[in-house]
Order: C-alpha cells, then structure tokens, then sequence
C-alpha cells in the first residue's frame, strides 16, 4: 500500500497559511519524498478563507486531500477550525493557534511557523531540514525569529507527545 | 541548467521555465486568475515577457512574432480565449513561421471567475491542436511538445491547462533546452498569411490536411499512456483528472490522453476494446464522451451532477460506483471581501445612498455586491458595465433610467472598456450616462499586475503612460472628473450627484492608490523620479494634449 500523509493547512488571507505550505512542502521534497501542494488562490488577498494541502510519500497522484483524509489539520485562525474539520480523519490530529502560548512568540506573524514546528514534532522529517528550509525561504533578518517560533512550537508539541 | 534536480514549481512556473528553456522569444498575456503566474515567472527566470491592454492584443503581438519566426506563447485564463477568439481562429488558417503556443487556464469550479466554461471546445472549433498537462512535470514537458509540434506543422497549439495544474506544486526535472532556437527572419508568404477569401478557401484546405496528419500522428504520440490494470475497468482520461483516477482505482486500466485534439481515435478504440467496462473521466463538458461516441464507440459518461464544478478523488469514486446520492455541502468559510481600508467602500456606500442601479465589472469592486453594500446590478465580463450601462439607459423609464451607472476599474478600462466609452459618445442616451472608473494604479484582484495605464511594464520598469482622463476627453467625453476622495470627505458624492443631475455624458476617474501596494507604489514612483527627464519627456510625448480641460 502507498503510504501518503495528507496534511491541511487552513486561515484566512494574510496570515501566512500559502508560506506555511511552500516550507511544509519544500522539506518533503528535501527529504526524498514525492510531494504535490495544492491551493486555492484567486480571491483569497481579500480576507476570505484560505487552505492548503500537502501531501507526501513515495508516489502521491492527487494533489488534493480527499474529504476526511487528512491526518493533520492545522489552522491558524479559531473561526476556521469548524469549517475544516471534515478535513480531518477520524482519528488525525488537529494542530489549532492555542497549541501555542501567543506571549511566547516572538513576533504574532510567527504564528504559522510556530505551528509547523508544532507540527513537525509528528513528522519524520529531521530539525535540520526544516530549520533550512526556513532559512532559504524567508529574508535572512527573518531567521532568528522564525527559528525560536518553530522550536517553540515543536518543543511544546513534543513535550506532549511524550507525555502520552 | 538545473538538469539532475527536482524542484517544486506549480503548473504555471512549470510552464515559464519551460518556455524559458526553449528560448521563447516573446510571453504576452493579460493578468487572470489562473494563468497570471505564468508570464511573472517567464520574466522572473529572464523571459522577455509583456502585458498586453487585453488577450486580443496579446495574442495578434504573438501571432506577430511567430510570423516573424520567432517561438512565441500567450497566455490568458479562460474567458481571455474569448476575447482573442477573433485572431485565434484565423491564425489556426494562416499558421506561423515560428512557434505559438497560446495557453488557456481553464477554472473549473469557478474559484475566481464569473463561468466555468471548457476551453476544450475552442481546439475543435478553431481548428488547432490541444495538450492537456496532468502535472508540473507535464506542464514542463508538454509546453516543450507544444513548441516542437507548433514548428513541425506550422500551427498554433493551444495548451489547456486548470485551475488544479496552474495552482498545484508538484516536483519538476526539468530537462533544458529542446534543440536549437531559430533566429527570427522574415519570410515574405502574402498566400498564407493575407486571410482575403481567396487565399483563405485553400488556406483552410490546408489547415484541415495538417489536422489529419497530426491525428495520424497521435495514433503513437509518447504524449498518450496506457497504465496496464484489470481488464474489468477501464478509464480514458486526461489532465487532472488523472491523477484523481489513478488514486480511486488504482486497479483500473487507464488511457491517459495527453494530445486531445485532434484525438488518436484508433489508439482509444483498442483501448476500448480491451476492457470489459470503459468510464470517460473529464472535468466539465462532455468533450471526450461526444468525440468518442461520435466515432461509434461505447463509452460510460459521468452522470450530469458531475458536469458542474471540479472533480476529486471522492467525485471520481461516485462515478465508478454510479453513486448519484447527494454530496455533502462543504461549510461556508469566510467570503472574501473588500478590505477594511480599501479607499473604494466610500464609493459604494454612495451608490447604495443614491440608490443607483449599477452595471458592474470585473475586479475587486465586483466585491461591492456583496454586504454591507449590495451596490452592484450586473457583472456580465470585462468591460460590460459600459454596454450594460448604456442598455438599462436606453430602455428604462426615465425616473430608473437616470439612475443607472457603470462601474469599471483602471485596469478592466483599458481592457475593454474604451470601445464602451466610444458607444457611449456614439449613440448616447437621452439623459446622458455616468461612468465611474475606480482607478487604484493596479490590477488588483489578480495579484497587483501593472496595466499601461500604471505607465509601468510587467516587471515594474517604467514606461509610456495611458492617461485615462485624457483618454475620455479625447473621445469626446465633455465632463471628465478626477477626484481623489479621501474618507470623511463628501466630494465624491456631491459630484456624483451633480453627473447623475447634469443629463450629460460624464466620466469621474476616482483615483486612489490600493492601500496593499502603497508601499509599492511609493518605490516605483522614487526609482522613476531616479531615472531623471528621459522617462518624463518620453511619456509628455507618447500622451497628446488634454483636448479640454
């Protein structure tokens, strides 16, 4: 059986879901993985609601995860939680803004990349690859910030992991 | 360059680097959700690329340099095949020296656009062939194939691709250039290029003799694949759709078709043939079904619920399973709207005080139909607001008919609303007409694209500048207004009011920078004042003086 993780990323426009998927899909492609991105734009830059899918594994055909198929959802906006948990497979795991403390971030638009690294703690992929794939998709000032967001995210999703 | 490496690009990055690689000349296109991505790549990886005032432009600008034996490509999404439907058809009887690949992203499911139309059908009526890219890797390898079949049979090929191929990432190896670039040299061919009826009757004799061999062509094109499964199901299909297939039956036999116009008949026969069940799988109208049966041949079409919107995996599985139950509705998310500070709201808040009845158009100020404003009547295509306009007007009572506006942003004007404002200086109606065009210095809706109204080019140099007012006035518009309202102030509305009273044609540019590119606009408008006199003296003499002031 082809094995393929199907990962949605949901929030409105403007907050940084598309970023979140191009680093999310970059680091399955730097890991060896086949990896397809799927998005819907167009009207998106006005506020209204934004998702992406990402889906990775040895061979991946569709580049949309199907209806209650995702095995992570994650949403950078409260409000777009319900709206997309079909998304999710019954037993996937939802990764929502309060798996996060917001004072500990050190800049609010952080928030999707403190999510990736909340994120990351359920993935195969190693810390390093992230970590570079976040250096070469943002501004260079930007890395210090987006590198204490992501391993926040990962440490505090990680602590609970290990917890269960 | 980037041989062994795999990298992520979406179907329209796919598509420039390709052209790129195989030393396109020329990419012209006008902005359109899907295909804007297209020409801002081509340009980002070093491509000559240039917006055109509309696809019609664009595509004669790439007619021209493919006539001039140059590789050429236009790009535009599905509606723009409307509007360069005219040069299409003719360019299909006429050929080119060089290569022409026009590239129609289709947007099934209407994520940003006012139809769902299937382009598919524009191969067929024109007359020239179609590939269909299922992936970023095809769109790479299929925009190679476009060229090398433009050059080998002398024909514009369109390239159809959707919303799902244009907008998804997916990994490229990309394979470099496909052979050596031909130099552009005008050869003199007044029988094949001169479209009078004359040349035109063998012209098409021609044309349709390059269609038969092409087909016999495609019989064994390496652009078509059998995927070997059970004998018991069998799909024919093609573009994404495929790829919806090959995960809901992986067991199943599948002809994917790649070159679909004109079809490889013999080779879907055998494929037929070799099955016991066969399923059409295609996104929108019936196009394979009706070829297929037209060649006597039994097929399973999708039931009609399945003609609207996109397919997906889930879809794709009711149709093997003849699953007509309803489908779940997918919760609403939040609708896009104008944004809080766009400086345009106080326009509609106007209209919605004088309730007006307002022919809209096609762009961000489309947004104003919904709440709070609920100020706009009609959005039929680009540059329709003037059209619909002038109708309501010529018809209407005269208490409703003095009511009646046309909304047009900067971008969608120059477009295809200057043939409007010459209808309307043309045959004006009885109580004059007002036209309000939202100038915002943008395209806006489809990603901030420069217009030659900006005075600016696809990447950002400055250029010679259309003035829109100028423009108005020297069609013989007598009332041109600019105002830059600013929130708080009633200007707008006082000189609304006081066109709507007048009984006389005026046009009232409002004039306010979008607030998402401010930024932007500031630099662009620095580097320019940069670059000194040169630019100015350039622009004063491209635009002729104001013929009233």
């Amino acid at each position: 059986m082809n094995a393929i993780t199907n990962i949605v990323v949901a929030g409105l426009g403007g907050q940084g879901v598309l970023r979140g998927t191009d680093i999310l899909a970059e680091v399955a492609l730097q890991a060896g993985y086949d990896v397809k991105k799927s998005e819907i734009k167009g009207m998106s830059q006005r506020g209204g609601s934004v998702t992406g899918d990402v889906r990775f594994g040895a061979q991946v055909f569709s580049p949309m995860v199907p209806t209650g198929e995702a095995d992570f959802l994650l949403v950078l906006e409260p409000t777009q939680v319900e709206p997309n948990r079909q998304m999710l497979r019954s037993d996937g795991t939802l990764i929502a803004p309060d798996a996060i403390d917001a004072e500990d971030l050190p800049h609010k638009r952080t928030l999707n990349i403190a999510l990736l690294g909340a994120l990351s703690a359920h993935l195969p992929m190693s810390e390093e690859i992230w970590l570079e794939a976040l250096r070469a998709g943002f501004e260079e000032s930007f890395f210090a910030a987006n590198q204490t967001a992501f391993l926040l995210g990962r440490n505090s999703a990680g602590k609970k992991l290990g917890q269960k | 360059m980037n041989d062994l490496k795999r990298i992520l690009l979406s179907g329209d990055e796919a598509i420039a680097l390709a052209a790129r690689d195989a030393g396109v000349a020329l990419g012209t296109g006008y902005p359109g959700t899907p295909s804007t991505e297209i020409l801002e790549a081509f340009s980002a990886y070093g491509g000559r690329a240039q917006w055109s005032p509309n696809e019609k432009v664009a595509l004669e600008v790439a007619i021209g340099a493919a006539f001039g034996g140059a590789r050429a490509m236009a790009t535009m999404k599905h509606v723009g095949l409307n509007v360069a439907s005219d040069p299409l058809f003719t360019a299909a009887y006429t050929g080119v020296s060089g290569a022409l690949v026009i590239v129609s992203a289709d947007d099934p499911g209407m994520a940003s656009s006012q139809n769902e139309q299937d382009n598919r059908r524009y191969a067929v009526a024109a007359g020239v062939p179609m590939l269909e890219p299922a992936d970023s890797q095809e769109a790479y390898d299929f925009t190679l194939a476009a060229i090398e079949i433009s050059e080998r049979w002398k024909i514009p090929v369109l390239l159809r691709v959707t919303t799902r191929v244009c907008h998804s990432s997916t990994v490229v190896r990309p394979r470099g250039s496909n052979g050596e670039v031909p130099t552009p040299d005008f050869k003199r061919d007044i029988k094949g290029r001169v479209m009078i009826p004359a040349y035109a009757r063998a012209a098409h004799r021609k044309l349709r003799q390059k269609l038969d061999e092409m087909q016999a062509w495609n019989e064994s094109c390496s652009l078509n694949q059998v995927i070997p499964g059970s004998k018991l199901l069998g799909v024919i299909t093609s573009g994404i759709s495929h790829m919806h297939v090959r995960e809901a039956a992986p067991e199943a036999s599948v002809l994917k078709l790649g070159f679909t116009y004109p079809l490889a008949i013999k080779a879907i026969e055998t494929f037929i043939k070799s099955v016991v069940r066969c399923v059409i799988i295609e996104e929108g109208d019936p196009y394979l079904v009706d070829a297929i049966r037209a060649a006597g041949l039994r097929v399973e079409a999708k039931p009609e619920m399945f003609r609207f919107g996109e397919l997906d995996v889930a879809r794709v599985r009711r149709i093997l399973n003849y699953d007509l139950s309803p489908e779940p509705a997918k919760p609403p998310g939040k609708p896009p709207q104008l944004c809080d500070a766009c400086q345009y709201r106080i326009v509609f808040d106007s209209l919605r005080k004088r309730d007006c009845i307002v022919a809209g158009d096609i762009g961000c100020y489309t947004l104003g139909v919904l709440q709070p404003f609920e100020a706009i009547d009609s959005c039929v295509c680009m540059g329709a607001s003037l059209g619909v306009g002038l109708g309501l007007r010529h018809v209407l009572p005269t208490g409703q008919a003095r009511r009646v506006v046309s909304v047009i942003g900067d971008s969608t004007f120059v477009h295809s609303g200057i043939s409007g404002l010459v209808e309307m200086v043309y045959n004006p109606p009885s109580n004059g007409h007002v036209v309000i065009i939202l100038d915002n210095a943008t395209t806006a809706m489809t990603g901030h694209q420069e217009h030659p109204g900006t005075g600016r080019k696809l990447n950002h140099e400055t250029t010679n500048r259309v003035v829109i007012e100028d423009l108005a006035r020297a069609v013989g518009v007598r009332r041109v207004y600019v105002v830059e309202h600013r929130a708080g102030s009633d200007e707008f509305e006082r000189l609304l009011i006081e066109c709507l009273e007048s009984d006389e044609l005026s046009v009232i540019i409002a004039r306010r920078p979008c607030i998402l590119i401010a930024k932007q606009l500031r630099q662009y408008q620095q580097r320019c004042e940069c670059d000194g006199h040169a630019a100015t003296a350039a622009v004063a003499s491209a635009v002729p003086a104001a013929a009233f002031t």
